[in-house]
């Protein structure tokens, strides 16, 4: 192991401590060689070896008799019936995108798609969760333009529909971008490859595009560190996408797993070659022998160093069954790729790189797999908390035209229509899009069966920094709200945790409390958690992000007709709310956007309560008594009224009329209480639906009916009926369409 | 039967044999790019759309050097049927076997909506079941789809009655604001002066099925099926 010295200054630079060092030695039983220092430190580093999760990521409960496949593999798979499976995952590419927004969150589109057919899947959709800071900002217009035109080159390109997603716009992402990537795709239920290198002797063949000096410590330097002002020479990090080569690597895959040829696969994503023979063999309990020479360059002079850590896009890694080698080429040669045998299975445990037949690295797989280190790092409640928790109502002055403090909501980006967005992502590819995007969820049809998939990601951020436990069980809560104002029955969910610095106490507190929240609410909405990401240092110059675990569900609908969308249908049906309006106006939107305010409690949650109102939306659309559903939250009941009256092909206005019940105007109209639903409804079902809503103790309320070309709320408080709202439908579409396209100044 | 051309990076291939195969139980099967032949069993052969080659040097630049585009000319100089729908289209553009080219949108930007076209010619294999005049709600998804030909060609286009779809309103008006991409004469589909190839930038295979809302599409396939019936 004839190389570069490993000097004190270098485990330094590297960014592994003392004691990981000391850890590794006695691994080895002597020092290490610089690439395995290289490899050590990506399979070691935050991002890889969730070090400072793992010990609370064991909370979450992962299992359920629909589950196939929980956290661990490349992605989770439920049982969808008919023989079928649905594998899903979200993945975060928050770094390089803040670097480079077109190749981050390009890359980032391409990884997920990797991991989804890794297993077997063909991919069938992706939904993405993105945060910036402001759009007055011009660095935040060039970053929103990047990130959106990143996802449509790779996601339009390679073909799989974006049908949908959540955007949001904070000071706290000023700093730090967040862009989370969904993707689900089908497979057979008995047709579910996994990432093991099993069987003595079988061959390791490297497949997809040539390795590059591309992306080294991607996973270790970029994505497991605190931004500060030198961040942008880190550029070089950052991967370069190519989706028509990940295009041909996705069918040559499909075709492969459709023979009987392979007995493992996986993707070579962060940490590259490193990462996907590590853990390959960590899993299956063998070695893996790879010989570095072999390995497909598109630079020559690369070190094994390079070669280990390079994070070089479109490639995977296959174990092979011994003597289908020829096969195996023969694909992947019809699809213009390289397909080529660089090592096999060993039964000693240990990963053995070669270059040209001498030894550079050798080190226990499972060492660097799963025997990492784990840190319960310190914890503390920040003391902000009390503070920012902390709001007196009787100082908000209650506006004087309500009017305009709705059209100012409808306008604000987070908000608005993101139209813009999604007409730039080819949402209909595969012909499988039922909903097309802007409705509470994307749904997809299955084909060959009666049923869909029902899919959504989302997130409050305000919420979980205004108190974590309960923001993180109000995001599982609307995400399976969203579910079933779709149609669907929740199944499970893969989570994207993104939050600040776990070195800090503060931050790790949240993260704890986040990871409580959301396994409170699973269980109680029996949605398992099948897979996920964890990504820490959101930080530049160490400020850090709001706590914001995203989280994404997929859901079934047995039939696919009876699907159901948020926007109002026929001018005479009545409008109902299940659930209760409450004086809920901490961490609103209106807070926000009006009074300048984050601050307060978020609303509070009844899970049972939750629980029924599901209970009856799902039943009420089954038995086709209903014409809308729609989940009331952001900007509350004015906003969603909104929605429901222009978000579909055809607009329509709604008539209202709302008895106060003591409730403070602002509250009642842009207060954010959970557990509300929206439906209209036939007015011949509407004691049907009262009955169902009667039996399970579910609130409800007729507040209007679908009528003409305005939106007009009357209100009812403290015994005087006035109107609060009174304005154009078209007025507000156009205030709510376009607002978007104005900041980014494409009108 | 149908033929359906793979090329490398073709996209809505599944799409279109989806329709064809489950929606109109038609005969259908995929012609791999590097044949050389066009079996004499197709009748009508579609050019998919998606990224051919990634599209990374101009769209259809190099899909159109495929060994199938020579077999598809002959096939098609044989009286056969051809459809190329959006990167089909933008290949027979590249491949000279219609006349114009095509650049990016206006805007700069990938647009995927729901869009009208008028129907401007019924007497083609792929009209004969529209009116004329009559207007059609389809779907694209393209970031270079406006169309470009000199003045002359242009001319030559209207005189031999080569324009099938034009971008209009719904009520069947030519303006700007329906023109998504800036297309000249907003032009959405040309064919050749024999009319038995078309190429079309809006997708039919996306909506001829009521589950998605939109079944317009039919219309095309529904006139293809016909013309190879009788």
């Amino acid at each position: 192991m004839n190389d570069i010295k490993v000097t004190k200054e270098l485990i330094e630079a590297h960014g592994l401590t003392e004691e990981e060092y000391e850890r590794i030695i006695k691994i080895l039983g002597r020092e290490l060689s610089y690439t395995e220092l290289g490899i050590f430190t990506v399979m070691w580093s935050e991002h890889c070896s969730y070090k400072s999760s793992k010990v609370h990521l064991k909370r979450f409960s992962t299992e359920s008799p629909w589950v196939i496949q929980g956290p661990g593999e490349n992605a989770g798979v439920v049982d969808i019936g008919d023989g079928l499976a649905a594998v899903f995952k979200m993945e975060s590419h928050n770094h390089p995108s803040f670097i480079e927004p077109y190749q981050g969150a390009a890359t980032g589109v391409g990884g997920i798609l990797r991991d989804i057919f890794t297993m077997g899947a063909r991919p069938v959709a992706s939904l993405n969760s993105l945060r910036f800071g402001l759009l007055e900002k011009a660095r935040h217009k060039y970053l929103f333009n990047g990130v959106v035109s990143g996802i449509a080159g790779y996601g339009n390109c390679i073909g799989v529909p974006t049908v949908g997603g959540e955007i949001y716009f904070n000071d706290t992402y000023n700093g730090n971008i967040l862009v989370n990537v969904f993707n689900i795709g089908i497979a057979k239920k008995d047709r579910i490859f996994k990432g093991k290198a099993s069987g003595i002797g079988n061959p390791v063949i490297y497949v997809g595009s040539k390795t590059g000096r591309d992306g080294i410590h991607g996973a270790s330097l970029l994505a497991s560190h605190e931004f500060d002002e030198k961040s942008e020479e880190m550029r070089p990090t950052v991967q370069v996408g190519d989706p028509f080569t990940e295009k041909l690597l996705l069918e040559a895959c499909l075709e492969l797993m459709d023979k009987d040829l392979i007995v493992g696969i996986q993707d070579m994503g962060a940490a590259g070659l490193t990462s996907s023979t590590s853990e390959m063999a960590g899993r299956a309990g063998t070695g893996i022998e790879i010989e570095l020479s072999l390995v497909p360059t598109r630079e020559a002079g690369m070190t094994p160093y390079e070669l280990m850590l390079s994070e070089s896009q479109e490639r995977m890694l296959i174990v092979a069954k011994k003597g289908k080698e020829k096969e195996v080429e023969d694909i992947f040669k019809k699809w213009d790729l390289e397909a080529v045998v660089i090592g096999k299975v060993t039964k000693d445990g240990i990963l053995r790189v070669k270059d040209r037949g001498a030894i550079v690295a050798e080190i226990p797989a499972k060492a660097l797999s799963e025997e990492g280190p784990a840190y319960n790092r310190p914890m503390k409640r920040p003391d902000y908390q009390d503070e920012i928790q902390r709001l007196d109502l009787s100082k908000i002055l209650l506006p004087g035209d309500y009017n305009d403090v709705l059209l100012r909501i409808l306008g604000s980006p987070t908000i608005a229509s993101k139209e813009w967005v999604y007409e730039q992502y080819d949402h209909m590819v595969r012909t499988n899009t039922v909903i097309l995007p802007g409705s509470d969820a994307g749904v997809i049809r299955v084909k060959g069966t009666d049923k869909a998939l029902a899919i959504t990601v989302n997130c409050n951020s305000r919420y979980c920094f205004l108190d974590t436990f309960l923001g993180g069980a109000l995001t599982v809560a609307e995400a399976a709200r969203n579910i079933v104002c779709s149609g669907g029955k929740p199944l499970a969910i893969t989570d994207c945790l993104n939050f600040g610095n776990p070195e800090k106490p503060e931050v790790m507190w949240q993260f704890s409390e986040a990871i409580d929240g959301i396994r409170e609410a699973c269980s109680k909405l029996k949605t398992p958690v099948v897979s996920g990401n964890v990504s820490f240092y959101n930080e530049t110059t160490d400020k850090g992000i709001y706590p914001t675990p995203i989280i994404g569900m997929t859901g079934i609908i047995d039939d696919v007709k009876k699907t159901m969308t948020q926007w109002f249908k026929r001018e005479g049906d009545m409008i109902v709310l299940l659930g209760k309006n409450e004086e809920d106006l901490g961490g609103s939107e209106y807070l926000y956007i009006i009074h300048g305010l984050e601050k307060g409690s978020p609303p509070s949650l009844d899970l049972n309560r939750e629980v029924m109102i599901q209970q009856v939306c799902l039943q009420a659309i089954k038995q086709g008594l209903i014409n809308s559903a729609h989940d009331c939250s952001e900007g509350g009941l004015a906003v969603a009224l909104t929605e429901c009256c222009i978000s579909g092909k055809e607009s329509i206005g709604a008539e209202i009329d709302i008895e106060g019940e003591g409730i403070r105007t602002d509250a009642l109209l842009f207060g954010e209480s959970a557990s509300r639903i929206l439906v209209s409804v036939k007015e011949n079902n509407l004691e049907d639906l009262r009955r169902m809503a009667e039996a399970k103790d579910v609130p409800i309320s007729v507040i209007g009916k679908v009528w003409g070309d305005r939106l007009k709320i009357q209100l009812t408080v403290h015994g005087s009926r006035f109107t609060a709202i009174d304005l154009k439908i078209r007025d507000l579409e156009d205030q709510w369409r376009g607002s978007i396209r104005r900041y980014v100044g494409d009108v | 039967m149908f033929g359906i051309v793979i090329f490398p990076g073709s996209n809505c291939d599944h799409d279109c044999y989806h329709v064809l195969k489950h929606v109109f139980h038609q005969d259908v099967e995929f012609v791999w790019h590097k044949e050389e032949n066009i079996d004499k069993r197709f009748r009508v052969i579609i050019l998919p759309g998606g990224f051919s080659y990634g599209d990374y040097l101009r769209t259809g630049a190099i899909a159109r050097f495929s060994p199938v585009m020579k077999a598809v000319e002959r096939f098609a100089k044989d009286g056969g049927i051809v459809l190329g729908i959006c990167n089909g289209f933008q290949i027979l553009l590249e491949a000279g076997l219609l006349p114009g080219v095509m650049i990016r949108n206006k805007n700069i930007k990938f647009i995927c909506k729901d869009i009208y076209v008028r129907v401007e010619k019924t007497d083609t294999p792929f009209t004969k079941e529209c009116k004329t005049g009559q207007t059609l709600r389809l779907p694209i998804a393209h970031a270079e789809g406006n169309y470009y030909a000199d003045p002359d060609t242009l001319k030559s286009l209207e005189k031999n009655k080569q324009i099938v779809f034009r971008y209009t309103t719904k009520d069947g008006e030519i303006t700007e604001e329906a023109n998504p991409n800036g297309a000249k004469d907003n032009i959405a589909g040309i064919c050749n002066r024999e009319g038995n190839i078309i190429g079309m930038m809006p997708h039919p295979e996306r909506c001829s099925e009521a589950i998605l809302g939109n079944e317009d599409g039919r219309f095309i396939f529904k006139s293809l099926i016909k013309t190879i019936i009788f």
